[in-house]
């Protein structure tokens, strides 16, 4: 969109990915997942409220880093607290998807 | 073959939803708008509307829930009055900023406190700033076309923005007149179906209504350009006003003005301006002063929003004084008309003397005989060549009686 003459009438908005611009920089600390302890329940994927945890080839839930806020609500809903919440560091920004 | 029937103002605009085939309600009942919504909610349940009743448990509720019937893309309605206005006050907002084109009937009634409630205009003009367009109508008949030109004026793909629909309480609200109802076969002709562009609940083409807007996300940044359009669409709205009016005269034989009505104006000196009910009366005061050979015509402000700064320049050009009834105030400063018409003639290349008057607050009855006295005092001005008092508040006890 350039000009007001782009704009529908009534203020909307079109899903599209990453709408509102790359959400992971807002974090502060990131989940960490320990493989040792999930037990692949998924209640992480079902918690986010974002939408950003997928299940890999292994089974196991994978966060998208780039789009996570770091709310820590699959921290909490973890049942075997095989998520840590991991403060952000200047020196590993946006690495270490899991602990082991 | 018409009918005629005998209506209250209530009545009449549930008539008007009836045949408007409006498909959504949501209301909260508060006096005097009660008596039509529940005549409504009767046409629901005997099965002569096919309309969805939402019962909630306020005004601000109401309101939310035609915005969302209404961005679903139904025709939508809903009444109110004063308190109940007032608590719609941050919905209002959302609406006309949505672009939903709801019209709501609005029983005009006095602000508390004191408690009253009976009739002035201060709730539907304490709302002016909301984005809504305002029409204020004079008689019954005036409600039900009014109500049925709205949809049409609203739902126009240029204009897309909500609008109240305002009668004085008890005066026509409660008071039963003769009124024509037009046939259902008509009033399809003329207003189509209600089909936005854009709805909430297309799955084939999603949107979500009113994202946030932020100067710190580029990507977002559009709320001015929005308040331009919506400020634009109300330009647009003042020509599609008469463009609708002028076709439901075509269509249906009636015609009671559209922005202004001016009654007797050709050469009058002094014309007397006012809305709602007031404009009807002032029409016989007019009359009476004609046949005595005053030179003075009646004008009716029929649409409040957009203001017609045209047209009251236009009839600037044609008279010498302007006495402006105002049924409101702006406290700290004077009457919401008489403030308008001011501002619409200060870049005007005619400047007759405008005067306001201040009348008729909580109820208070206006005889022939004050509208009269608006207009001797604005002819005693004009002698002056000026008016000593820029407003007056008229029948008001200013001092008490001799001892």
């Amino acid at each position: 969109m350039r000009s007001l003459r782009d704009l529908p009438r009534s203020p909307v908005a079109k899903p599209d990915l990453a709408a509102i611009g790359v959400t992971g920089n807002w974090r502060t600390s990131r989940p960490v997942i320990n493989k040792e302890d999930c037990q692949k329940c998924m209640i992480c994927w079902m918690h986010c409220p974002d939408g950003l945890i997928k299940k890999n080839q292994e089974g196991f839930p994978e966060v998208n880093y780039e789009f996570c806020k770091g709310c820590g609500i699959c921290a909490n809903e973890c049942p075997t607290k095989a998520i840590e919440m991991v403060e952000e560091s200047e020196d590993e920004p946006h690495q270490n998807a899991y602990s082991k | 073959m018409n009918l005629i029937k005998m209506l209250t103002a209530n009545d009449a605009v549930a008539y008007a939803v009836k045949l408007a085939r409006v498909q959504v309600v949501a209301a909260y009942p508060i006096t005097p708008q009660t008596a039509s919504v529940e005549k409504i909610s009767e046409f629901i349940e005997n099965g002569e509307l096919q309309a969805e009743f939402i019962c909630v448990e306020s005004e601000h509720s109401a309101s939310s829930a035609v915005i969302g019937a209404s961005a679903c893309g139904v025709r939508t309605f809903t009444a109110t009055s004063s308190q109940g206005l007032a608590l719609m006050h941050e919905m209002l907002h959302w609406a006309a900023g949505t672009r939903v084109p709801i019209v709501m009937y609005v029983v005009n009634r006095a602000l508390s406190a004191p408690w009253s409630i009976w009739c002035d205009h201060q709730d539907s003009l304490s709302q002016r700033d909301t984005g809504w367009m305002q029409f204020y109508a004079e008689d019954n008949q005036e409600l039900l076309d009014t109500v049925l030109m709205n949809y049409k004026i609203s739902e126009d793909k240029e204009v897309h923005l909500p609008s109240m629909v305002c009668a004085d309480a008890f005066t026509l609200s409660h008071a039963t007149t003769p009124v024509d109802i037009p046939s259902q076969r008509e009033v399809d002709e003329f207003l189509p179906p209600y089909t936005p562009e854009l709805t909430l609940d297309n799955i084939e083409n999603p949107v979500t209504y009113v994202p946030t807007c932020s100067p710190t996300r580029p990507s977002s940044d559009w709320y001015m350009e929005y308040k331009y359009l919506q400020n634009e669409s109300m330009a647009e709205a003042l020509k599609k006003i008469k463009e609708v009016c002028r076709e439901f005269k075509e269509k249906f034989g009636r015609f009671h003005g559209d922005l202004l009505e001016q009654y007797r104006c050709r050469d009058a000196e002094v014309v007397i301006m006012s809305m709602g009910s007031f404009a009807a009366q002032a029409k016989d005061v007019v009359d009476e002063m004609r046949d005595e050979g005053y030179p003075v015509g009646a004008v009716k402000l029929r649409t409040f929003r957009p203001f017609p700064v045209d047209d009251v320049r236009e009839l600037a050009t044609k008279t010498k004084a302007i006495a402006v009834v105002d049924r409101g105030l702006s406290f700290g400063h004077c009457g919401q008309a008489f403030m308008e018409v001011k501002s619409a003639l200060y870049n005007s290349s005619h400047k007759p003397l405008v005067k306001g008057y201040t009348l008729g607050l909580g109820g208070r009855d206006i005889k022939t005989s004050d509208q009269r006295h608006v207009i001797e005092q604005t002819f005693k001005d004009l002698e002056k060549g000026f008016a000593a008092k820029e407003s007056e508040w008229v029948s008001l006890r200013l001092e008490g009686p001799e001892k």
